[in-house]
């Protein structure tokens, strides 16, 4: 009797996955690997000396100083507003804890467009608070505190989101065991629970920052993009090609993209270690 | 460490889960809560352990009132169900924890915590497991791993949630006679939770039986099988097998019913119900009898058969080369007679809060 090595079943076509698989790998260079190449290429048309002239423009190397402030101001806060949200919805109840989670996820479903305007509505000259703010001269809006506030509200779910059902399936014996073992609140935190989540965290962090560096519908309302001043790297961008400056457009664009390449391959590796 | 705990009751939300605990635990003793699950046994552990606090009543360790005392104050080995053991940290890292977060005027040096978990890990035979992480261990390493960190702190009392639970039967075995050794060389007064019976009696001293957040019956092994304090305790060591009765002059009469093995009691006359196990009925061959088998199956060391009497149907198991198994089949109608039975006046649905009035139990050749 013969022996032949079944790898799949008898009867069964192999065609059909193999066309699966290679639309799926058509699709992928079609939609994500032509565009990201077409950036690099049109960036890199002119060579370096104009790339590098191009990065180096003042407004263009602003605009990449104040994506990253805002980055950096916003997801430090986010990382303690999602840890402090998770760990409240997974280890306690009470009233309005149903209605704390749906809130949450509540900016993945509006449009930041709305955000923006919504803040525009609120804090602008003519908003609602528009008059106390120019009593005590605070300026929100078209400042830096707009960007700052529209980029939390777009990135607010990510941390929460990785972080809360990790929290809620560890459960809360290991701490309950470290309280019995005589640990002290902080203790259990920084020993117990922060060691458990903080793939799950970095991870959520790594996409808010991702969000926050690209975000461009929310801030273009709240920035008023004034170069120099509140213009952001996404801002940039599309002020640049609107001026037919496509070769600075794709340049600066090139930098976002080299981030988000960075966060892709973070993420990557956090996701093994998950 | 003795341990009082007084009239103690806990709800969450609007379910009642304690509702008036009384019990003392000597120094030294290991008492096992035994319940079925939602009797609130876990409850009332987390609570000595200062992980729960009640709605009221007292807690009181060596005189002291623990309810005034953070569950971190009170220096309690607590070992969970599903161990809890941190996987990011080796096994010599978490039998370590509870000295390694004492405040640092209290903790001890690093050679004496090494030394002390070099101790604990070859008190707990698993010397050679200290560089390990929980998630390469089995259930029963992870078990002693979990009693050592416990043990680390050289606990007052010593509290286990159902320690043998997650553990298959073989290890569970070994771990039991283990976990009684323990307790004596180190002389803690220890109680545990589980919802298995041999368990609770082969390894406590006494054993507290709990039922819907109360206390039904404290007593070792033969106390608790023959003399059930309530209708539940008697459901709950298998006695299933319930008929209605009529007592007159303090024995139990009913039709199809041979009481003769069981002695009179002083109860008032009236309606009761006999509790039994199925294996103490004897079913006696009577072609008048008022109970057919009506199922019949052997595992070859026992008959295990259904008798019905067209209203009730009960199991009867009797061991197949007994003189009564012979001829028994499908049709055979039989009478019963049982060999020891607990009975509570009352009719059936009144036995909730039926007084205790217990038989002793005949031994039956098996």
């Amino acid at each position: 009797m013969s022996v032949t090595a079944l790898s799949h079943a008898p009867g069964q076509s192999r065609a059909v996955p193999r066309l699966l698989i290679a639309l799926a790998f058509g699709l992928t260079a079609i939609f994500v690997i032509a565009p990201l190449a077409f950036i690099f290429w049109r960036a890199f048309a002119e060579g370096w000396g104009t790339y590098v002239a191009n990065i180096a423009d003042p407004m263009t190397l602003h605009a990449i100083g104040l994506t990253s402030l805002v980055a950096v101001i916003v997801v430090p806060l986010n990382v303690a507003f999602g840890l402090a949200a998770a760990w409240a919805i997974a280890r306690f109840r009470f009233p309005g804890r149903k209605l704390l989670m749906t809130m949450i996820e509540i900016p993945f479903s509006i449009s930041p467009i709305i955000a923006g305007i919504c803040y525009l509505l609120l804090y602008g000259r003519q908003g609602l608070l528009g008059p106390w703010l120019a009593a005590h001269d605070l300026k929100i809006m078209f400042a830096l505190p707009g960007i700052i506030l529209v980029t939390m509200f777009v990135t607010a779910p990510f941390v929460a989101r990785e972080v809360l059902p990790l929290m809620q399936a560890q459960g809360s014996e290991q701490e309950e065991a470290a309280v019995t073992l005589g640990a002290r609140g902080w203790q259990v935190f920084s020993r117990v629970t922060l060691p458990n989540i903080r793939w799950a965290l970095l991870y959520g962090a790594v996409l808010a920052t991702a969000r926050a560096v690209g975000e461009f519908g929310g801030v273009s309302v709240v920035s008023g993009a004034i170069r120099g001043q509140t213009n952001t790297l996404p801002l940039q961008i599309e002020l640049m090609f609107n001026d037919l400056n496509t070769t600075g457009a794709f340049a600066a664009a090139s930098t976002l993209t080299v981030i988000a390449l960075v966060v892709l391959i973070v993420k990557a590796a956090l996701e093994s270690r998950r | 460490m003795s341990i009082s705990i007084e009239n103690m009751t806990k709800s969450f939300g609007g379910t009642a889960v304690l509702r008036g605990i009384d019990l003392t635990v000597e120094s030294g003793e290991l008492v096992a809560l035994l319940g079925p699950s939602g009797s609130g046994k876990t409850t009332l552990l987390k609570i000595i352990a200062g992980l729960e606090w009640p709605n009221s009543g007292g807690l009181q360790v060596n005189g002291q009132d623990w309810l005034g005392l953070a569950a971190q104050a009170r220096r309690i080995g607590f070992v969970f169900q599903h161990y809890a053991l941190f996987p990011h940290m080796t096994v010599r890292d978490n039998i370590a924890f509870g000295l390694t977060v004492r405040p640092r005027a209290e903790r001890p040096g690093k050679a004496v915590i090494a030394a002390k978990v070099d101790e604990l890990l070859h008190f707990l035979q698993i010397g050679h497991l200290g560089e390990r992480y929980p998630a390469q261990l089995s259930g029963g390493q992870r078990q002693r791993v979990a009693l050592g960190r416990a043990l680390a702190i050289e606990p007052t009392v010593l509290l286990l949630d159902e320690p043998f639970g997650a553990l298959d039967a073989a290890v569970r075995r070994d771990l039991r006679a283990w976990l009684r050794r323990v307790h004596e060389e180190t002389g803690s007064t220890t109680i545990f939770v589980t919802h298995d019976q041999e368990e609770a009696f082969e390894l406590a001293d006494r054993v507290v039986v709990m039922g819907e957040g109360k206390i039904e019956q404290i007593g070792n092994a033969d106390q608790i099988h023959d003399h059930p304090a309530s209708p539940f305790v008697a459901r709950f060591m298998g006695a299933t097998v319930e008929l209605p009765v009529m007592l007159h002059a303090g024995r139990a009469e009913a039709s199809g019913l041979d009481a003769s093995r069981l002695p009179r009691r002083a109860l008032p006359d009236g309606a009761a119900t006999l509790f039994l196990r199925p294996a103490d009925i004897t079913p006696i061959a009577d072609p008048s009898g008022r109970w057919e088998v009506s199922r019949c199956t052997s595992n070859g060391a026992i008959l295990r058969l259904e008798l019905s009497d067209g209203s009730q149907t009960i199991p009867v198991d009797l061991p197949r080369r007994a003189p009564e198994a012979k001829g028994l089949e499908q049709g055979t109608r039989v009478l019963l007679r049982p060999e020891a039975a607990a009975i509570f006046p009352g009719p059936r649905a009144a036995q909730m809060q039926a007084q205790p009035i217990e038989f002793p139990r005949k031994e039956k050749s098996l």
